[in-house]
């Protein structure tokens, strides 16, 4: 299984690539290449382009929140409209088309063939595919905000019937522009979800076997395994919501026969292994950032994975925690509450690993190590503060209120901003041959640090004081009028235009690196798996020769080792 | 924690802030245990000249039991944590206490409307007081509500009463409440439901029984004319976002 497909799979590929001795031209290169490593980029760049709009949205509606009706600059004034519409749009770009193409695609395409030891994924046309189509989905969604009515605003959760009559959204291009974004979204993840597996699966360096696969590859693998299973059931939801939209069909207006609750159980039978399927690739690039900075052996590496494939499968018995005071039956409610709390179980495992791991090591606070550390302590938060709302009789106060806000940003924002640093950091030296600057890295760390807890640590408070979700000026409530939630929701914003700024010392950063980075050399982390074992940046087909197995993905500080790591595919003494 | 911003005026409301602080206590501790641990490690493990890494690959017992014996804590933790959380639950939403009123909540696109059962405290009698946004009971008593919405999906929140339900277009869903002291406080909406989701607030008013009774008295004779439906909240006039 592990070694058949190397060389037959790189005949095929040089069979595809005849043109490779003659000059590619920029498009071909770079726009229409079937290199995985290349997609990578496409994803990655793709994936930042469209946090910064996202981010953008953020910035409109919290000013708005901050100091409400006043004219905002780079933005203008607000209406409730469009304030719904940004709140809307920034929930889906955030997790659709940031978290997703840059921890499972971007980080899958980079890192699985160069982890695995082979040339490219198992399909490379397909590979093209799913990026171009996930080009047109942004382009879709991005769209919806020039035509007749506007983007839709009606929450990332698209509840019908809101959802589904034009005439109660007011967007009636809008809204369906959006189901159609998402689901070709889906549609690119998908087939990007197929390569990872089969080529983690089938086209695996010589010697490497199922326990000798590096943690995120595997983590990679099973996100992909979740998508795949939850999304089905939406994509039919989808489907039935597009119908109610435009021909005026009754699946969910209960009118005409239908239920609306139907879409919430779709929505979340899908959305909530989704949380699974971008924290697991975040926890694995993170595995491998402190392994390599901690020159540890990861603790419990067969452990780990069994929680993970635990979590996985508890995760689609858990949805029903969104919906505990949506109506549906109150006796499901306990139910969803025991699985809910149950599946902290393996999380609190997880990341008893992950600070175990750091126990007798050799820390080094580099900038990934940073971003790796600053993951487990944040995202510690956000798993603790996710008990009060799965937890039925606390949920009935907490659902919708800011505590949920603040709850899933402090999951979110470790997952899609501090594991997207941090595996940007680690591996783009590989990726492009060049260094980062460290002192600007750890500007952009602090910065990008303080900014984010100064965000969400007021908003569980609003939340616990009363304020509710999607509203765009308290004004309204006099109960929320007073001084001292209005003090707090003015800190977040301060916390939010922190955090906004901080990302110039990014930008500074790959300005620098791209002008002035040193060389990297093949391993300057010293790493131990096969990506570190080849050129950086690494050539088209990434190893000349193909790499052989001999080991586990994290031998460093072997007793009686000279070095102290062991490179997998170093062959034994 | 809550009752310091939002007084507890429902009999359950102390019930879910006891709950939340209970949650606040176990997970607050393994919390704060989990984040000393991390600190701790990353300070007395940074890397120092010519040092060497332990080599264990975490399945030795020895090292196992730091991970294996707080797991057990936690799982008694959670089984805590549910035993509370579901009787908190069955005790505001298993239960229906026999009401001493009855009122129908109407949400709607976008404001509140209430049909009170009037002098013979009856629903859907000739004598029921319909009013627009405004919720008025008798403390102490047992209020059953109906909630309906002929649009999209509202929620009825109250937080001095710590209650939240959804209101669901083709279905009538009944909770209660009974209140523990007078005043006047915000009925929120909690789930979007369009454009004016922002501004759809209503108020209710719990008074003593006297009073109430000028108010129904005072009433009555009125509440033959349904509520219109409101205008949509005013938005600042705005330019298209660029
Ligand atoms: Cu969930
Ligand atoms: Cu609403």
């Amino acid at each position: 299984m592990t070694t058949t497909t190397a060389s037959h799979h790189a005949d095929a590929h040089a069979a595809g690539h005849a043109h490779d001795d003659h000059e590619q031209s920029f498009f071909v290169k770079y726009l229409w290449s079937t290199d995985h490593k290349v997609i990578g980029f496409q994803y990655m760049i793709t994936g930042l382009l469209m946090a910064m709009i996202g981010g953008y949205m953020a910035y409109g509606f919290r000013m708005q929140l901050a100091w409400p009706g006043e004219w905002i600059p780079g933005v203008g004034f607000l209406s409730s409209q469009q304030y719904n519409a940004y709140v809307t749009t920034h929930g889906t770009v955030m997790i659709f088309w940031f978290a997703m193409p840059v921890l499972i695609a971007a980080f899958g395409n980079w890192l699985i063939p160069l982890m695995i030891g082979c040339d490219d994924m198992a399909f490379p046309r397909i590979n093209r595919l799913s990026y171009q189509v996930f080009l047109i989905s942004a382009v879709v969604l991005i769209g919806s905000f020039f035509v007749d009515g506007g983007a839709f605003g009606g929450a990332w959760t698209a509840y019908p019937p809101l959802s589904a009559k034009a005439t109660m959204n007011l967007s009636p291009l809008g809204s369906t522009m959006w189901v159609l974004a998402v689901a070709l979204e889906f549609v690119a993840f998908l087939l990007g979800g197929i390569n990872f597996i089969t080529t983690a699966m089938n086209a695996r360096a010589p010697g490497m076997k199922m326990m000798d696969i590096p943690i995120v590859v595997w983590m990679i693998v099973v996100a992909s395994i979740l998508f795949m299973v939850s999304v089905g059931p939406l994509v039919a939801g989808a489907a039935m919501l597009v119908l109610d939209q435009q021909l005026g069909t009754a699946f969910y207006d209960p009118s005409g026969g239908g239920d609306p609750i139907l879409w919430q159980h779709l929505f979340w039978f899908f959305g909530h292994p989704e949380v699974y399927v971008v924290l697991l690739p975040a926890m694995g690039v993170c595995a491998e950032i402190i392994t390599c900075n901690a020159r540890k052996k990861f603790f419990g590496y067969k452990t780990l994975l069994y929680t993970v494939f635990a979590t996985g499968i508890i995760s689609f018995f858990v949805w029903a925690h969104h919906q505990f005071v949506a109506g549906i039956d109150p006796r499901m409610a306990n139910v969803f509450t025991i699985t809910t709390l149950i599946i902290s179980i393996p999380i609190a495992e997880m990341i008893f690993l992950y600070i175990a791991t750091l126990a007798g090591g050799q820390i080094r606070l580099n900038v990934p190590m940073l971003w790796a550390l600053s993951f487990v302590a944040e995202f510690l938060l956000g798993g603790v503060t996710g008990i009060f709302l799965g937890a039925s009789g606390s949920d009935i106060y907490f659902h919708d209120t800011y505590f949920v806000i603040a709850h899933f940003h402090y999951t979110f924002v470790p997952i899609a901003v501090i594991a997207c640093f941090a595996g940007f950091t680690h591996w783009i030296p590989k990726m492009t041959g060049k260094m980062m600057n460290e002192t600007l890295g750890k500007l952009h760390f602090w910065t990008t640090i303080v900014g984010f807890n100064l965000v969400f640590l007021p908003l569980f408070i609003t939340g616990m004081w009363g304020d509710h979700r999607r509203i765009y000026n308290y004004d309204h409530f006099p109960d929320l009028s007073t001084q001292a939630l209005q003090d707090l929701r003015i800190a977040s914003t301060v916390g939010l235009l922190i955090m906004i700024a901080a990302q110039g010392f990014f930008v500074w950063n790959l300005i620098w690196t791209w002008k002035k980075g040193p060389a990297a050399g093949n391993n300057p982390w010293q790493g131990t798996t096969l990506e570190w074992s080849t050129t950086s940046p690494p050539g088209h087909g990434n190893f000349h020769p193909m790499p052989t197995v001999y080991r586990g993905p994290y031998e460093y500080s072997v007793p009686g080792a000279e070095a102290d790591f062991l490179p997998q595919s170093q062959p034994p003494a | 924690m809550i009752s310091y911003a939002v007084e507890q005026v429902s009999t359950y409301a102390k019930d879910i802030d006891f709950l939340i602080l209970l949650i606040c206590g176990l997970v607050g501790f393994w919390f704060f245990v989990a984040e000393g641990v991390l600190f701790f490690l990353i300070f007395k493990y940074r890397a120092k000249e010519g040092g060497k890494a332990a080599y264990m690959d975490g399945t030795d017992p020895k090292h196992t039991r730091f991970i294996s014996w707080p797991h057990r804590f936690i799982l008694i933790c959670d089984v805590v944590i549910v035993v509370f959380a579901v009787k908190v639950w069955m005790g505001v939403k298993q239960t229906m206490p026999a009401p001493d009123q009855t009122v129908r909540v109407v949400a709607q696109q976008w404001s509140w409307s209430f049909q009170h059962p009037g002098p013979d405290n009856k629903l859907d009698t000739a004598d029921d007081i319909k009013t627009l946004d405004e919720l008025h009971v008798v403390v102490g008593q047992t209020v059953q509500f109906e909630l309906v919405s002929p649009d999209v999906i509202h929620s009825f929140s109250v937080p001095v009463f710590r209650l939240k339900q959804d209101v669901i277009p083709g279905r009538a869903i009944k909770g209660w409440f009974k209140t523990t002291q007078t005043g006047s406080y915000d009925i929120q909406c909690a789930e979007i439901c369009g454009i004016g989701h922002g501004a759809m607030v209503a108020r209710i008013v719990i008074e003593q029984p006297e009073r109430y009774a000028e108010w129904v008295a005072a009433n009555v004779a009125t509440a033959t004319v349904p509520p219109a439906p409101a205008a949509p909240a005013p938005a600042p006039a705005a330019p298209a976002p660029k």
